[in-house]
């Protein structure tokens, strides 16, 4: 398939093919909701950065001077609540994983379109409760809403926030199962398991997770809100009820939600480590595997959570050795990228840029991870800024460089357009610096003793604060500029094409953006993922730029498009 | 092959969605989405069940003890009302199949009421709850020395029995909408889809109950 072949002349895209509001609102086409709920996440991602700023600005100083104690405990709640059920959970399956999945397995649109739209309409749904809890005075039990005090003792909107995750939560329990399906029974003439991209295999681990999971939050949720509406008291030690249970329930899918987030990260990261390298991703089989490994072990170590809630110390140690077991997928991952990468010819574009993030910052998250997983230095650990850092490597440095990865290599297909590369890498560079320089320090402020949650804390924690603070600035500048280069870009950006970088998978057998059943004809697939050998047409087009590019430089030219003067030969 | 597939699609009155290739893809997707459904439902009532495990464990001469209020008479009578509309269920899949309309028609109606008599008797036993002041709230009462506890399995019968409840209400209302569609002519031998997996919705609700029944109802039975 050549890249010119897939160009036709006219032909209508799922942007133009129909205008106005209507065209929105009532759209099944996947590539649409996937843009709608990109405007979704969006805004719940600077919502809940805005709850970040507050927190940070009032730790810039130890006394906690800015807002009140109340006021903050509401502000570190609704920061969880909104990015973990409303920006992290849903941000890479929803955006990327409706537009790209049905695209990478070759199908006209997912299995249910009108259940994938119905899903939209759900995660708003719940988003307007969760804004309704928020403007009317807030929440503040933290994300976890724990009992007997989300229960019995907050005077906060607990049962509005638990009712917008309950809600948003069968969003997300559609919007996997729509996936698993998809999977299944769509995929194009020849397109077996073992040919599908790893992105598909991460979103297929992930929503397995979402439908296995998310039903016990709900259910745990649903009972939180009976003890504060209808006195039912499943919680309540009053009536015999134990708020461990709770702990129980809320972790089996909370820790599994963890990999909910990190997963489909994993997956962009093996699509860009494959492009940018050009080469297959080395032991395939393995990485496909992993996803699948991290999904069941996720399903097995919640009890990590417990260490120090009353939980038996055998079951501790069962739960602290399973634990570790997740970091073997984990770890084969890593390797794996890393071995794709020895001695390929890495091309340093932003989307890579990201990758490398993620593989650093997700190494550095997952290997403090094994500290909390150990139970002694657990007990030193728990509720400490350590703990924050861990979670937020992983999280911010592992889900949202491989959400914002993921956004720039795809953005050429989704909106037809290539944004301005060197913005694209001061953007990754910002983020970057920003990141570390905001986590970092709260891994020492943890070790040193530092408690989470807490608005004032002694003077000597002062200038590891200030620069958490500052990093945070940083990286809120770099969460802003891709917003306003990809808007730009959208209007003003060089036509892409349909296959810029160059890539293998079948997305970028069409033109960009798509046509609305995303091929113009069905596509038969004969090859395995990043096969390049199976596709000579784009080994010839990579094999021409190498060459004219070397020629380039044996002739001393150092500019880019001094580069490009001499137009690559067509491979015959 | 690819080009009959393509003019297939956009045939007028073809009950295919244009997402995909051929009826038997269709059907696929449509049984094993079901399915997969009902995984999401074992686990949501898996969090109920978890807990009544966990408490029953706790205090299994509270939840006997507590487990005798119950009209075991009427429990088991809605337990054989819901098994025979699983049979009516069957049949109407049956009657879908086969392209016999009258019986698929007649099973659906059938397996409504049936349903409708399970809700009825269910509300009449809830209604007795009220009158004995046996719903968790304010109000409980309970003989000492277990009050505290049979207040725990309490709210575990009217959750668990009112989740299954509310399954019953969707179910009922998904019949509803397949005798109005079965009465446009809708469903053909080729495309049943809706009732066929309308029915494994409902067996699964059905199959609830055979857990909830002994749990709630006959846990006590040996203390009489």
């Amino acid at each position: 398939m050549n890249a010119a072949a897939t160009e036709v002349e006219t032909y209508e895209d799922y942007l133009n093919n129909d205008y106005g509001w209507r065209s929105w609102l009532f759209t099944t086409d996947h590539k649409r909701i996937g843009l709608l709920y990109l405007v979704s996440i969006t805004l719940f991602f600077f919502l809940g950065g805005f709850f970040a700023l507050l927190i940070r600005l009032d730790l810039m100083t130890p006394p906690g001077d800015l807002i009140s104690s109340e006021t903050y405990n509401k502000m570190f709640s609704m920061h969880g609540i909104i990015m973990v059920f409303f920006f992290l959970i849903p941000s890479i399956p929803t955006v990327l994983g409706n537009f790209f999945v049905p695209m990478m397995v070759g199908a006209r649109d997912v299995a249910f379109p009108r259940l994938n739209l119905l899903s939209w309409y759900l995660f708003n749904i719940g988003g307007l409760c969760m804004l309704y809890a928020v403007v009317n005075g807030g929440v503040d039990t933290g994300w976890t809403f724990y009992p007997p005090y989300s229960s019995n003792f907050s005077n906060t909107n607990v049962a509005m926030a638990v009712t917008a995750i309950f809600i948003a939560g069968f969003s997300s329990i559609l919007t996997g199962l729509n996936f698993v399906i998809t999977i299944h029974a769509m995929r194009a003439a020849g397109m077996t398991w073992f040919r599908l991209p790893l992105f598909i295999w991460s979103i297929y681990a992930t929503s397995l997770i979402q439908v296995l999971g998310t039903p016990i939050l709900a259910i745990t949720l649903a009972l939180v809100a009976g003890e504060r509406l209808l006195h039912l008291g499943v919680f309540d030690p009053a009536y015999g009820g134990d708020p461990i249970l709770f702990q129980h329930l809320f972790w089996f899918y909370s820790h599994p939600a963890v990999y909910i987030m990190v997963l489909p990260a994993m997956g962009v990261t093996s699509e860009l480590v494959a492009t940018f390298t050009r080469k297959e991703i080395y032991g395939y089989r393995f990485v496909a595997a992993a996803s699948v490994a991290i999904a069941v072990f996720g399903f097995l170590v919640w009890g990590h959570h417990l260490f120090t809630s009353g939980q038996s110390i055998f079951a501790g140690m069962i739960f602290s050795l399973l634990s570790y077991a997740v970091a073997i997928p984990s770890a084969v991952k890593v390797f794996n990228w890393t071995a794709t990468l020895y001695k390929s010819s890495v091309s340093l574009q932003t989307p890579m840029l990201y990758a490398f993030g993620f593989i650093g910052l997700f190494t550095i998250g997952g290997l403090t991870g094994l500290f909390v997983a150990a139970m002694g230095v657990d007990i030193h650990v728990t509720d400490t800024y350590f703990v924050i850092a861990h979670f937020h490597y992983i999280m911010v440095g592992g889900a949202v460089m491989g959400y914002l990865g993921g956004i720039h290599y795809w953005w050429p297909k989704i909106s037809g357009r290539l944004y301005p590369e060197i913005w694209g890498k001061l953007a990754a560079l910002i983020v970057f610096v920003g990141f570390n320089l905001t986590f970092f320090p709260q891994f020492l402020l943890g070790y040193l003793g530092m408690p989470r949650r807490y608005h004032a804390y002694p003077d000597e924690f002062q200038v590891l604060n200030v620069m958490s603070s500052a990093g945070a600035s940083i990286l809120g500048v770099g969460y802003i500029l891709p917003m306003i280069y990809l808007a730009w870009s959208m209007r003003y950006g060089e036509k892409a094409g349909a296959n810029p970088w160059p890539a293998t998978g079948l997305e970028w057998h069409t033109p960009s953006p798509p046509p609305p059943e995303n091929f113009l004809e069905p596509p038969v697939v004969t090859w395995g993922a990043y096969d390049l050998s199976a596709q000579p047409d784009l080994a010839n087009r990579l094999k021409d730029e190498d060459r004219v590019y070397k020629a380039a430089l044996r002739a001393g030219a150092r500019k880019r498009e001094e580069l490009e003067v001499e137009p690559p030969a067509t491979g015959a | 092959m690819a080009e009959t597939v393509v003019a297939d699609r956009h045939a007028p009155g073809a009950a295919r969605a244009h997402q995909f290739d051929n009826a038997e893809q269709q059907r696929d997707a449509a049984t094993m989405g079901m399915w997969v459904f009902l995984v999401t439902e074992i686990m949501f009532f898996g969090g109920l069940f978890a807990s009544y495990v966990v408490y029953r464990a706790l205090y299994p001469m509270a939840f006997a003890v507590a487990s005798q209020a119950l009209d075991v008479v009427l429990g088991t009578l809605n337990t054989v009302v819901l098994l025979v509309s699983s049979f009516t269920m069957a049949v109407a899949v049956f009657g879908s199949k086969t392209g016999r309309r009258r019986l698929m028609l007649g099973g659906l109606a059938l397996t409504i009421a049936l349903g409708l008599v399970f809700l009825a008797i269910k509300f009449y036993e809830y209604y007795q709850k009220y009158a004995e002041r046996h719903v968790p709230g304010p109000s409980f009462a309970f003989p000492a020395p277990y009050t505290e506890q049979a207040k725990m399995y309490f709210t575990l019968y009217f959750a668990m029995t009112g989740l299954h409840a509310v399954h019953m209400i969707v179910g009922c209302g998904l019949l509803t909408v397949l005798i109005v569609m079965a009465r446009r002519g809708r469903f053909t031998p080729d495309y049943n889809s809706p009732v066929e997996i309308s029915g494994l919705y409902w067996h699964f609700v059905d199959i609830i109950w055979i857990f909830l029944y002994p749990l709630l109802y006959l846990i006590g039975r040996h203390l009489e």
